[in-house]
């Protein structure tokens, strides 16, 4: 009996130490996705002229050139909005406490679209940099109005209810948008790719709009996850360890807003990503935020520029938006997180 | 001790039993005269409609030339412009709201309709896919009817754990929706622009530009469908005991399952290869006809037909008229359907 005692603090440290050594591969890993997303394309790039087009710029050399006003910069949209997009997920289904909370599911994306449309239509929008603000508008308005919906009346929130709610107000609000775009071709024309949710073709100035909002967002949730920790436990063991509840739930929401208003306004809406990531770190850290967030930042960032990297390959020469690639790679995750029965039973 | 327990009971519906030969039918009058009433509604709200437009026609002359004895003046406008569109419109609404009947009824849940758990994107998927691949509308209600039984038996298989719950139901069949849709918007990137603009026209969902040949379909596949329906929903109140209890009573649960699962997804699939995928009409109208004429029965289903017709054109005539821009249908059958679905969401009890 005291001998069980005595032996039981050293296989927790040897999972901290392999989880340890997990994020670091991870961290490697994400790196080396980087490197192929600079390589394949169209044109394939060898990785010495692809690391020189960084490092040792030559203008002259039309592969170089190609890496570094194309690649350059999806890569580093990808990897920003990769990982705040997987960390935006996990903040939501720890403070929301449920498994199906998603940038996605929360109709983040789609009020984000239909506030950007809704902008250029009635002109206000000149400048792809303004698309942030307007995203963070949608995004809150609608992710407030899911959550309010998904979580009164007599039950309470429950998994289910979130997700109708979230598909009702996105189906809704989707509608609205196509109309607006029917309505002006100057909109749609406008939009079109930007709504596509793509990585290609965007503006490196909207990335530096929206990074600091994307730094801060992650960098805030990585910081919390000892209170997102608590939060899972459920309201009122959270209220009995001394946390305040309402407050905690607050701060986690402008920063899942921060990140996914910003990830939409430079990306535009990517579905999946937010809801699948978290739940593949979970299976292989357990359920503790403190690894489950930073495992997230570099998977999603693997997940997000994988995607990009299979829509890029897949039909040669030409692309298939990232947006759809994690759509179909994600569903299937819905489906799958559908079949464990704490959340059929909930 | 019995006459407490039929005071406690609701009121008995005023049944008359009509025996013809071996069948006999029980017909309860006021769904027979509620049938009625929307039927004379759906009649006065076509008339109107048709009189209304750039050229606007008195309904005397509407209704003139509709019964084919009107002038050559109005007879182009009204027989060849408009009265089709306004038959599309009410034929579709029907199809729409019975599939959405038949499978609230079929998984028990209120909250499914063809349009949340992936049968419309199904069908929308394969239709998309047989218009940019065949550029032809031939057989194109076949592939849709295809492409939602697919969805159907799909989000049926992956719901399946020793039982269908109808929660997971719901949430496999977002997945289902995800997935159909993401492979349609993949599609309509792949495609040239001059094949896809038909295809994009189509998933807006809408009855504008409706030709007689339409008209036809619609109401072939109405013809089958809806009798077949109404005699199933006999079967489906007996299956809506339980499982357990239905075989029982001797039922062969899977195949009466199978069958309403067919005609749930021919009635959504001929609407849908016609007039796109419009939202919400499947999910709304069987609600609104339980509340107005009791739980779902033969009788009921054919009222919860001419419900859905009459507010197919009814959101149609608004879509056009309303604005100065005329708008898809979907637009308005959404606008009105999603906050019905969310109020119905936020009052739902803890069950769910």
């Amino acid at each position: 009996m005291s001998a069980e005692v005595v032996q039981r603090p050293l296989p927790r440290l040897r999972l901290r130490w392999s989880r340890g050594a997990g994020l670091f591969l991870c961290a490697l890993g994400a790196l080396a996705v980087c490197v192929l997303s600079l390589r394949i394309g169209s044109l394939d790039v060898s990785t010495a002229d692809s690391l020189a087009a960084i490092f040792d710029y030559d203008a002259g050399s039309y592969e170089q050139t190609v890496v570094r006003s194309l690649r350059v910069p999806r890569t580093l949209i990808g990897v920003a909005v990769g990982a705040a997009l997987a960390v935006a997920g996990g903040t939501m289904q720890a403070a929301t406490r449920n498994p199906l909370a998603g940038p996605s599911i929360l109709g983040v994306s789609a009020g984000a679209s239909f506030a950007i449309v809704t902008a250029i239509y009635f002109g206000q929008l000149t400048e792809p940099m303004q698309y942030v603000w307007f995203a963070f508008a949608g995004g809150l308005a609608t992710s407030a109005l899911v959550y309010g919906i998904g979580t009164a009346g007599a039950g309470g929130a429950s998994p289910v209810k979130l997700a109708l709610a979230g598909v009702i107000v996105s189906a809704l609000l989707t509608s609205w948008t196509s109309a607006l775009l029917l309505l002006d071709r100057e909109t749609l024309d406008a939009v079109r790719f930007w709504s596509a949710g793509s990585l290609a073709g965007r503006d490196l100035q909207v990335l530096w709009t929206a990074l600091p909002f994307l730094i801060v967002g992650t960098t805030g949730a990585l910081l919390m996850s000892h209170q997102l920790n608590v939060l899972s436990l459920g309201d009122d063991a959270a209220r009995a360890l001394g946390m305040h509840t309402g407050r905690v739930r607050g701060v986690a929401a402008v920063l899942v807003v921060l990140m996914t208003g910003a990830a939409v306004a430079a990306a535009g809406p990517i579905g999946f990503v937010g809801l699948a990531v978290p739940h593949i770190v979970r299976v292989v850290v357990g359920p503790d935020y403190r690894w489950v967030l930073p495992y997230s930042v570099f998977v999603g960032v693997m997940l997000l520029l994988g995607a990009d990297i299979l829509g890029r390959i897949l039909m040669r020469p030409s692309e298939i938006q990232v947006g759809i690639v994690t759509a179909a790679v994600g569903a299937p995750f819905l489906i799958w997180i559908a079949r464990q029965r704490r959340v059929a039973d909930v | 001790m019995a006459a407490s327990i039929d005071a406690a009971a609701p009121r008995p519906p005023r049944l008359r039993t009509l025996r013809l030969g071996a069948v006999s039918l029980r017909i309860d009058l006021r769904v027979l005269l509620l049938i009625a009433v929307a039927a004379a509604g759906t009649f006065a709200l076509a008339c109107w409609a048709m009189t209304l437009g750039s050229f606007p026609i008195a309904v005397v002359d509407v209704v003139r030339s509709v019964l084919g004895q009107g002038s050559d003046e109005y007879d182009f406008v009204v027989r060849t412009l408009r009265l089709p569109r306004v038959l599309s419109a009410v034929l579709a609404g029907a199809l729409l709201a019975l599939s959405g009947a038949v499978f609230q009824g079929l998984v028990r849940n209120a909250l499914v309709s063809p349009d949340i758990i992936g049968i419309n994107a199904g069908a929308s998927l394969f239709a998309v896919f047989w218009i940019l691949t065949l550029r032809s509308s031939a057989l194109l209600p076949v592939a849709a009817f295809v492409g939602a039984v697919l969805a159907a038996v799909l989000v049926y298989v992956l719901t399946w754990k020793g039982g269908v719950s109808g929660n997971r139901l719901i949430l496999v069949g977002i997945g289902v929706n995800a997935m159909c849709a993401a492979a349609t918007t993949f599609l309509i990137v792949r495609f040239p622009i001059d094949d896809v603009s038909r295809a994009v026209l189509w998933t807006t969902g809408s009855v504008y530009a409706s030709s007689w040949g339409d008209v036809a379909l619609l109401g072939a596949g109405l013809a089958v469908l809806l009798p077949a329906g109404a005699v199933l929903m006999w079967a489906m109140r007996v299956l809506q005991l339980g499982d357990q209890t239905a075989r029982s009573l001797g039922q062969a649960v899977e195949r009466t399952r199978l069958t309403l699962m067919l005609v749930g997804c021919g009635l959504s699939a001929v609407a849908i290869s016609i007039v796109g995928p419009i939202g919400f009409v499947a999910f709304m109208l069987p609600h609104v006809a339980r509340m107005v004429a009791g739980p779902m029965s033969g009788g009921v289903f054919v009222f919860t037909a001419m419900l859905g017709g009459a507010y197919l054109l009814a959101a149609d005539v608004v879509a056009q008229h309303a604005l100065p821009v005329s708008l898809p249908v979907g637009v308005v059958t959404s606008a009105l359907g999603a906050p019905y679905f969310l109020f119905l969401l936020w009052r739902t009890n803890a069950r769910l």
